[in-house]
């Protein structure tokens, strides 16, 4: 059966961690005989009661979105799945500005021609507002953790549901602020922390306010800069499956970060409906490819690579997840909160770079965990 | 840190989509999103990953097991007919590659040989029994290894098995009752009634009745075609109806009509195999694969594994909650029993140790000993030498007085002489010496 390929050779950082090579030759498989099947048997129907099973127990997806206030996370929820999971957040003149990160999440159902989604967002209001934003992402750290935390516990039960229910972050759409330069040592940060744990497209935000060639020379800018870092953002190259993956995915990769606007307001454009921003020189049309590139972070993360989303998750993120929980397991002391499953890991120093400082634990147990993981 | 995650709370088991009310509203769209893809991209993920479908046949020898599969598959899988004198039940294994448009399947077929040949039948389920615990463990195994690698495992547990009634047209043979009932909760078991031409229309009707009502008192629980989906479950209930199937196999075709169909012939009549009228064969193909396939496979990993892991987990000595009631950890247990484990390769370890100590010095021994036999036999060597060299010397001591001797014979003789031929008579002299010479 074809898997995943993994590179083996690929990897910079840390060689003892590698996630689970899914070569397409499986010591395991018996020897097959390959057999020449002389009429219609009807193996294919088999693809009609996937469907079906899957239609009926509905889909699952959660979505991060990390960016400072203002960038327009809420607005780009809404837009994406136009509906209003959020009221676009604005802060009014007497609320204070929050003091520490806080994660919110929020659940919908949402169904299209009988294909149902179970779609929740998290949103991280006051990430980087603070003047000291050190360490502003252990919090997100902590929360994908623990999510994997919840499925590995209900996975290793000895009764165990039949279908755990999936609250790990597919995906993380990290909002880059459209400064037109480089991406500043905090997006650097982050970006290399998560990229490891989770799947991360970054996005330019509020792309509006640059014009095509500012835009272009921003998107090189920005992907030298993730080379030059080692982050490999979401469809990570060392997945892909075939030819025609690597060739989809290059085209993808390509224009990564997408630059989109975000819009929850109807205007007339020619006649038609079209959700745009309105200014005094024009309407920016969201769904207009000239305009700005929201069709194409739609259509991935909607339209063609959910699944694959979702499959990488379970498949490497959750594994390396596992690995070095299921190591650790007898180099962490027995204390007295020993039986309960220890609620916080020590952390494992930050990737080597540069910016290389081990983290230390924190008090208190919000459970976070800097594991080296490669994809 | 507030995260008010509404999704994952641990009473939901079942199709969590239908309760919106704990917690998640219902939102309507103002557009199309897209994501009724999704369906259609978990197919192609399913078809790039390959799907495995694996069958037991269960049955006596000569009810038609391979030829069955033959026909259901529409192809010639290798193999010839066993013979009656197997000594006990044996498990045979081969897998294939089968490939419709784009799907593929890995076909495993495994088929017991020899069974119900036995004079002594007492233990012929236990191979069976044994091999699909195999394959439970094996996956076990692999799920509960840290470094593991599922989405690539090659599932070789079994998904069916088809039970092969013998057509006696009375009711079950015992050791049909004793082995499915071992096997009903291990296994999805579709009891079918082979050879199904040898029974006339009537005789099958009751003889199906007697089957069912014989494995219902006896409590056997033989795999029902799922009936709580909408799309399938009239035909399915209708299917269910029907069982057992009596089935014909056969790969032998025979033009009828325009078609190619497969038949078998007989003098007084030609049975089809694709005939509903004449056998259940159809409806068996219909239910086994293209209906229920996703079904079975489904029901063996969360019904029948899960029990058989449960099973093997509790006896391993893991639980869920100690008597404190508080949540065990399997970490815990990992570690006692990891603990153990070293312990044990500590002993082990020590006791080669001590085995090659003691090994060494009997080597060493040995080599002692041997060099004190060289040494021995060098010293006698030595003596025996020095014992020659000191006759030797004394020959040739004893050779030379002689030597000595004869020369002072020689010239005291030479000296008379000398004196001799002084006095008178040289020729006498000479003459002597002539003589002598």
């Amino acid at each position: 059966m074809k898997k995943r390929q993994k590179k083996n050779g690929g990897s910079p950082m840390d060689p003892l961690r590698q996630s689970p090579s899914r070569s397409s030759s499986r010591a395991s498989s018996p020897r097959t005989l390959p057999c020449e099947m002389l009429g219609y048997v009807g193996i294919e129907a088999v693809l009609d009661q996937l469907k079906i099973k899957a239609m009926k127990m509905g889909f699952e997806f959660n979505i991060m979105v990390v960016g400072q206030s203002g960038l327009g996370k809420s607005t780009m929820v809404n837009t994406l799945f136009k509906s209003k999971m959020w009221k676009s957040t604005m802060p009014g003149l007497g609320v204070p500005t929050p003091q520490t990160l806080q994660l919110q999440s929020v659940t919908h159902v949402i169904e299209e021609s009988g294909v149902k989604l179970k779609l929740t967002v998290t949103d991280t209001p006051g990430f980087g507002d603070q003047i000291n934003n050190d360490k502003c992402w252990d919090p997100i750290l902590g929360y994908i953790n623990e999510q994997y935390e919840h499925y590995l516990q209900e996975e290793i039960l000895i009764t165990r549901q039949r279908h755990i229910p999936d609250t790990r972050v597919h995906c993380c759409v990290y909002f880059v602020p459209p400064t037109g330069h480089w991406l500043r040592p905090l997006d650097i940060e982050f970006l290399q922390r998560l990229c490891r744990t989770v799947n991360v497209v970054p996005v330019i935000a509020r792309a509006d306010s640059l014009t095509i060639e500012e835009r272009e020379a921003f998107r090189h800018r920005i992907q030298e800069n993730l080379k030059t870092h080692g982050i490999e953002v979401y469809p990570q190259k060392c997945f892909d499956e075939d030819i025609n993956d690597k060739i989809l995915n290059s085209k993808i990769r390509e224009r990564i970060p997408f630059a989109v606007v975000g819009a929850d307001r109807e205007h007339i454009v020619n006649g038609r409906c079209v959700l745009g921003r309105k200014t005094k020189w024009g309407i920016i049309e969201v769904e207009n490819m000239a305009h700005c590139e929201f069709p194409l972070l739609r259509d991935l993360l909607i339209r063609s690579h959910l699944q694959d989303l979702k499959d990488i998750t379970h498949n490497v993120h959750y594994e390396n997840y596992r690995i070095f929980r299921l190591n650790e397991s007898h180099v962490l002391p027995r204390g007295p909160g020993w039986v309960n499953l220890a609620p916080a890991p020590v952390s494992v120093p930050a990737p080597a770079g540069p910016q290389a400082n081990p983290v230390p634990p924190k008090v208190g147990g919000w459970a976070k965990d800097n594991s080296d993981e490669e994809c | 840190m507030e995260a008010e995650a509404n999704s994952g709370s641990p009473e939901d088991s079942w199709a969590f989509i239908q309760r919106p009310g704990e917690g998640c509203r219902t939102v309507p769209l103002a557009g199309h999103v897209g994501f009724d893809s999704l369906p259609d991209q978990l197919v192609n993920q399913s078809i790039s990953q390959g799907f495995c479908f694996n069958i037991l046949c269960v049955g006596e020898t000569g009810l038609g097991k391979s030829t069955l599969m033959d026909t259901l598959f529409n192809t010639k899988f290798e193999g010839e007919p066993a013979t009656h004198t197997q000594p006990g039940v044996q498990l045979q294994s081969n897998t294939y590659d089968l490939q419709e448009s784009n799907v593929g399947l890995k076909l495993t077929i495994v088929s017991t040989v020899g069974f119900g040949d036995q004079i002594n039948k007492e233990d012929s389920y236990r191979p069976i029994v044994e091999f699909i615990d195999a394959q439970f463990e094996a996956y076990l195994q692999e799920e509960l290894k840290i470094r593991r690698l599922l989405h690539n495992y090659h599932d070789s547990r079994i998904h069916a098995c088809l039970y092969f009634i013998a057509p006696t047209g009375h009711s079950l043979k015992s050791l049909d009752l004793v082995t499915m009932k071992k096997l009903d909760s291990k296994v999805n078991v579709i009891p079918i009634i082979a050879k199904s031409d040898a029974i006339s229309k009537s005789e099958l009707t009751k003889f199906k009745i007697k089957i069912t009502s014989e494995l219902v008192s006896n409590g056997v629980q033989i795999y029902q075609f799922p009936t709580d989906d909408e799309a399938v479950a009239e035909v399915n209930g209708t299917m269910n109806a029907h069982l057992p199937f009596a089935v014909i196999g056969s790969t032998e075709e025979l033009k009828i009509g325009n078609k190619m169909v497969k038949v078998r012939q007989y003098p007084w009549g030609t049975v089809q195999v694709e005939n509903e009228a004449h056998c259940d064969f159809v409806k068996l193909r219909e239910m086994l694969i293209r209906v229920n396939m996703e079904d079975l496979r489904e029901q063996t990993h969360s019904r029948h594994y899960e029990l058989y892991r449960r099973c093997k987990l509790e006896e391993m000595g893991f639980k869920d909650t100690d008597p404190d009631s508080k949540p065990f950890s399997l970490q815990e247990t990992y570690e006692a029993k990891r603990n153990e484990f070293l312990g044990e390769l500590q002993k082990k370890e020590e006791e080669m140790r001590q085995m090659f100590v003691q090994r060494v010095k009997e080597k060493e021994a040995e080599l002692k000993e041997a060099e004190k036999e060289l040494h021995e036999k060098f010293d006698r060597l030595k003596k025996l030498h020095q014992d020659e060299k000191k006759k030797l010397e004394d020959k040739k001591k004893s050779l030379d007085d002689e030597v000595n001797a004869f020369k002072q014979r020689k010239t005291a003789a030479e000296l008379l002489q000398s004196q001799g031929s002084q006095a008178g008579g040289s020729q006498t002299l000479k003459r002597d010496k002539e003589k002598k010479n």
